[in-house]
C-alpha cells in the first residue's frame, strides 16, 4: 500500500479555514476558561465564605468529573429540549471555556496559595485592603507561577477543541473528515491533521515559554 | 487624633489570646508613650511576635482592649471593621523578621506602591520621598535594581524605608534582625537606632541585648502569654527582680559571651 497525500494537497484551502475555526475556537474558549478560572479559584481560596466556595466547589466537581464530550452534548443536543437553541459555535466555545475554566481555576487557586503568607501580611500591614493586596502585591507573583501549568492546559484545550467538529462545527477536524468522506484516505488526512495540531501546540509552549523567561528576568519573582 | 503628651500612644488592657488550646497571650497591659522605645525581650514561644501583629491586625485579639494612634483597634475582645483597620495599618508601620519585599517590584517601586495605591500621592511626590527615604537607609544607590539582588541587610532597610514611606506614628519591629547573618545586623540596628533618635515611637522584639540595652526606653520581659517584668534596661539588665528574667538573661548572655 502505498501513501498518497494528494486529496490533502487538493483540499489545503478547506484544511486552512478549518485551522483558522480551531485556532478561533480555542482563542474564545480561553477567554472564557481564564476568567471563569480566576473567579473560581480566587472563590475557592476563603471557605468561611460559605456560598461562594460551595458554588465554586460544585463547579468544579462537576465539570472535572464528567467527560467533556457529554458536557457538549448536554449543550447541543439537550438544551433544545427546553426550547434554549445555541448556534454551534456559541455551544463550542461555552462547553470547552466552561471545561478549561475548571482546571484553570485550581492552577489559579494553587499558584496563589504558593505565594509565601509575609507578601499578603506586608501589604495588608500597609493599610492595603484585601483585594488591593491581591491586584498589586499576590496575583502578579502568582501569574508567573501559572504560567507552565496554564501552558499544559492550553495545550489540552487546542487538542480537546477538536471534539467540537461533532456540534457540526467545521474546525481543522471537520474539514478533515470530510476531506476523507470522499477521498477515504484516512491515515494521509490524519497525517497532515495532527502535524497541523502539532504546529498549534508547539507554537504556544514556546509563547508561554517566552512569557515566563521575560517576566522571570532581572531575578524577579 | 488626640496624641497630647499626657495620653499613650499605644494603650493595652487585659489583651488575651489563645490558638485552639494554647492561650498564647495572657492579659498583657502595656502604655507606650510618643517617641517611646519598647524592647520586648523573653523566651521564643512567650507570645512577644503575637502581642507585637495584634497591635496592628494580623492577629485578631479575643479579650482587652487595644488603642492605638487614637483608635480603638480592640475594643473589649471586638475587634474594628475592615476599613477602620486599613485606617489604622496606614499609621502603624511594621517591619517583619523575613522583610517580605515586594520581588516583582523594584526597590523603588516596593517604597512607593502604598503611598502610592492609598495616600494618592502624585508619581513624582512618592518617588522624591521614597529617594530620600532610601538614601536615609543608605540604600539611594540601590533604587532601580530588584530585591532579589540585595542582601538580607540591605532588603531589610529597603523594608525599613517601605514603611516609613506611609509616614507612620507607630513602627513595630518583629524581630528584625534574627533571619540575618551575623556581619548584617548591624547596619539594621544603625537604621533603627537613628530612628529611634529622631522621636519614632517603636516598638520591638529582638534577641539583641546590647540593642536593648542601648536605645530602649523600657524592656518588656515577656514570658508564657504574660509580661513578668518591665523597666527601664539598666533595671532589667542590672537588676531583674523576677528569677525568670534572670535566667532567661543568663542563658542569651551567656551565648553571647560565648561568641
Amino acid at each position: 500500500m502505498t501513501l498518497d497525500f494528494s486529496p490533502v494537497w487538493a483540499g489545503w484551502e478547506a484544511l486552512a479555514t478549518g485551522a483558522a475555526t480551531t485556532i478561533e475556537v480555542t482563542a474564545c474558549s480561553l477567554v472564557l476558561g481564564c476568567v471563569l478560572g480566576l473567579l473560581v479559584g480566587i472563590g475557592r481560596l476563603a471557605p468561611q465564605r460559605r456560598v461562594v466556595f460551595g458554588i465554586c466547589t460544585a463547579y468544579l466537581t462537576f465539570i472535572r468529573g464528567t467527560p467533556l464530550l457529554v458536557q457538549l452534548f448536554i449543550l447541543f443536543f439537550g438544551l433544545p429540549q427546553f426550547g434554549i437553541m445555541l448556534p454551534a459555535f456559541a455551544c463550542g466555545v461555552l462547553g470547552l471555556g466552561v471545561y478549561s475554566g475548571a482546571y484553570v481555576s485550581e492552577i489559579v487557586r494553587g499558584s496563589i496559595q504558593s505565594v509565601d503568607r509575609g507578601q499578603m501580611e506586608a501589604a495588608r500591614s500597609l493599610g492595603m485592603p484585601y483585594r488591593m493586596a491581591m491586584r498589586k502585591v499576590i496575583l502578579p507573583q502568582a501569574f508567573v507561577r501559572m504560567i507552565p501549568p496554564l501552558g499544559n492546559e492550553f495545550i489540552a484545550l487546542i487538542k480537546n477543541s477538536a471534539l467540537v467538529s461533532l456540534l457540526t462545527i467545521n474546525d481543522l477536524m471537520h474539514e478533515g473528515e470530510k476531506i476523507i468522506s470522499v477521498s477515504y484516505r484516512s491515515l494521509e488526512v490524519y497525517i497532515v491533521i495532527a502535524f497541523i495540531y502539532l504546529i498549534l501546540t508547539s507554537a504556544t509552549s514556546l509563547v508561554l515559554r517566552k512569557t515566563e523567561k521575560s517576566l522571570r528576568a532581572d531575578g524577579r519573582v | 487624633m488626640s496624641n497630647n503628651v499626657n495620653e499613650p500612644i499605644v494603650s493595652v488592657r487585659q489583651l488575651a489570646k489563645s490558638f485552639g488550646p494554647n492561650r498564647v497571650l495572657n492579659g498583657i497591659d502595656i502604655d507606650v508613650q510618643p517617641s517611646q522605645v519598647i524592647v520586648v525581650i523573653g523566651p521564643s514561644g512567650s507570645g512577644k511576635s503575637t502581642f507585637l501583629r495584634c497591635l496592628n491586625g494580623l492577629e485578631t485579639a479575643e479579650e482587652g482592649t487595644v488603642r492605638i494612634c487614637g483608635h480603638a483597634l480592640v475594643d473589649n475582645g471586638r475587634m474594628i471593621d475592615e476599613n477602620g483597620l486599613n485606617r489604622i495599618r496606614k499609621d502603624v508601620g511594621m517591619v517583619f523578621q523575613s522583610f517580605n519585599l515586594f520581588p516583582h517590584l523594584t526597590v523603588l517601586q516596593n517604597v512607593t506602591l502604598a503611598p502610592r495605591s492609598l495616600a494618592r500621592v502624585s508619581a513624582a511626590e512618592a518617588d522624591a520621598q521614597a529617594r530620600a527615604l532610601l538614601a536615609k537607609v543608605g540604600l539611594g544607590h540601590k533604587a532601580d535594581v530588584y530585591p532579589g539582588t540585595l542582601s538580607g541587610g540591605q532588603k531589610q532597610r529597603v523594608a525599613i524605608a517601605r514603611a516609613l514611606a506611609m509616614r507612620p506614628q507607630v513602627m513595630l519591629f518583629d524581630e528584625p534582625t534574627s533571619a540575618l547573618d551575623p556581619e548584617l545586623v548591624g547596619e539594621v540596628l544603625q537604621v533603627m537606632q537613628a530612628l529611634a533618635s529622631e522621636g519614632m515611637t517603636m516598638l520591638i522584639v529582638t534577641h539583641e541585648m546590647n540593642f536593648a540595652r542601648d536605645v530602649a526606653d523600657t524592656v518588656v520581659v515577656m514570658d508564657h502569654g504574660s509580661v513578668i517584668e518591665a523597666g527601664p534596661p539598666a533595671q532589667i539588665f542590672g537588676a531583674p527582680r523576677e528569677a525568670r528574667t534572670r535566667s532567661f538573661l543568663q542563658a542569651v548572655l551567656s551565648r553571647e559571651q560565648a561568641v
